[in-house]
């Protein structure tokens, strides 16, 4: 799996929420799934993307403790590492 | 006593254009929405009606529904959802194949990178039902809500369902119509494979050179209400479904019943269902799709259902114009049908010249012809016959 850092994952997840229909100068560390439009089925594809791209799953039940961008790229961040 | 039901909206997105009206105006003029053997939606452009997640969450068969049905809708005056209770409000909508556009894509996605790849929307987007799912969201339709699949009388069997509905006092309310978005490289492949489709890429119904039906895409909606509610609410009538038959050929999983037989009855029955004999009948909106084997048995079941009047009144295929929109068809061509019954014409059979055996009826060549009632309602019926036999025929009525 290619490193990668916390700005390159957070750009890849930035880029993939915006395709799903957020919008861009919403999607900060600290916003909210519920705040940029992002349910359920968003972050599975989202799931797919980062396992794909960073070999990193994220299963439901992490998903219910990931509130935010910043969450979501932390966690995935502190895996792609080990 | 059932309750009379009338048509408060109508919408629709055709090779013609965008809009109800680009239809209806369109077909009168004798133009055509087909190119290169196809009839595309050109002038639909997603961005123009959905957000980036309605769009990329939605099939095009489903993006299709989900604009003619926004279309009529507002010319409800339901655009922000219905004024009467939304649990009485059902939504049922037509597919012949549903999101095989998704299908395919999925499973290019499947062979190239392998299980974990293929979307998690896949299954949302591909479903024959989501169009009714979809538009039941949109709006907050909550009553009964479903898909109809019926090949290419899917349309049409989604109005007669919608129609029972409103007639049995289920809902009070409900929105119908058909959606289709089948001209993909398997589904082309498919029908040509058959040999359903036109080799010479021109739709001809009941013309001695037709050779097969050209493929379309499109989508069309009507509100159904009930007169008394509709009336109470002071929503403007637009036209009346007043009768509905729907029988099967049991006869060919694809070609029908040569003596029209399943077809025949299924007319008898729409016009008894609305209380119409023969001569109470204007226009024929036929299924006329340009294979040689349905616009001859489609001839023979018109003069066994309307006797001598089958030669009195004109027959218009529209598919002439638009091509074969499936599953979307039915719906399509009812909502044509009361569109042209409101101007008091009958569109033309585009491009009909020569005269068939077969097909010795009067199939409106060259323009649009004027109706005359001497002052009751206009009438007309309209006819959608899919494979696998099934066949359903919508009576309807000008306001």
């Amino acid at each position: 799996m290619p490193t990668a850092n916390k700005e390159q994952i957070e750009g890849r997840m930035t880029d993939a929420l915006e395709s799903f229909g957020a919008d861009r100068d919403q999607i900060k560390r600290d916003a909210t799934w519920e705040s940029l439009d992002v349910d359920s089925l968003d972050l599975v594809e989202l799931a797919q993307i980062v396992e794909e791209e960073y070999g990193v799953k994220m299963k439901e039940e992490d998903m219910k403790e990931l509130k935010t961008v910043g969450d979501a790229v932390d966690f995935v961040a502190e895996r792609a590492e080990s | 006593m059932t309750q009379r039901v009338v048509i408060t909206g109508i919408g629709a997105l055709t090779p013609l254009g965008v809009g109800a009206e680009a239809l209806i105006e369109r077909w009168s003029e004798g133009a055509s929405g087909i190119e290169n053997g196809l009839g595309c939606c050109r002038e639909y452009e997603p961005t123009e009606h959905l957000s980036i997640k309605e769009a990329r969450r939605a099939d095009r068969f489903t993006q299709l529904a989900m604009v003619a049905s926004d279309e009529a809708l507002a010319q409800a005056g339901w655009a922000d959802g219905p004024s009467v209770d939304p649990d009485r409000v059902g939504c049922v909508i037509g597919t012949g194949i549903g999101g095989i556009g998704t299908i395919e894509e999925q499973l290019e996605v499947l062979r190239v990178r392998g299980a974990a790849a293929v979307s998690a929307l896949a299954v949302p987007m591909m479903m024959a039902n989501a169009a009714s799912g979809v538009l039941a969201m949109r709006h907050g339709l909550k009553g009964q809500c479903y898909g109809t699949v019926s090949a290419c009388a899917a349309g049409a069997h989604a109005i007669g369902a919608g129609l029972r509905m409103v007639q049995h006092g289920d809902v009070e309310a409900c929105l119908v119509g058909g959606a289709e978005a089948g001209i993909t490289p398997l589904a082309q492949a498919a029908f040509e494979g058959m040999g359903a489709t036109s080799p010479s890429g021109v739709s001809l119904p009941f013309d001695a050179r037709r050779d097969g039906f050209v493929m379309g895409e499109g989508a069309a909606a009507l509100v159904l209400e009930s007169e008394e509610a509709a009336k109470e609410r002071g929503a403007e009538v637009l036209g009346y479904v007043t009768g509905y038959g729907a029988t099967a050929d049991a006869h060919h999983l694809t070609a029908p019943d040569p003596s029209g037989g399943g077809a025949s009855r299924a007319i008898a029955l729409a016009l008894a269902d609305a209380e119409v004999e023969p001569d109470g009948l204007d226009w024929v909106n036929a299924h006329g799709t340009s294979t040689p084997l349905n616009d001859a048995s489609e001839t023979e079941a018109l003069k066994t259902a309307l006797g001598k009047r089958a030669h009195e009144i004109p027959v218009s295929s529209l598919k002439s114009a638009i091509g074969h929109t499936l599953g979307a068809a039915g719906a399509v061509e009812a909502a044509a049908t009361v569109l042209a019954l409101r101007r008091g014409i009958a569109p033309p059979t585009v491009g009909w010249e020569e005269r068939d055996e077969s097909c010795d009826l009067d199939y409106v060549p060259g323009d649009a012809r004027t109706l005359e009632s001497d002052g009751r309602p206009l009438r007309a019926i309209s006819n959608s016959f899919g494979f696998g036999g099934h066949n359903a025929v919508l009576c309807l009525e000008a306001a």
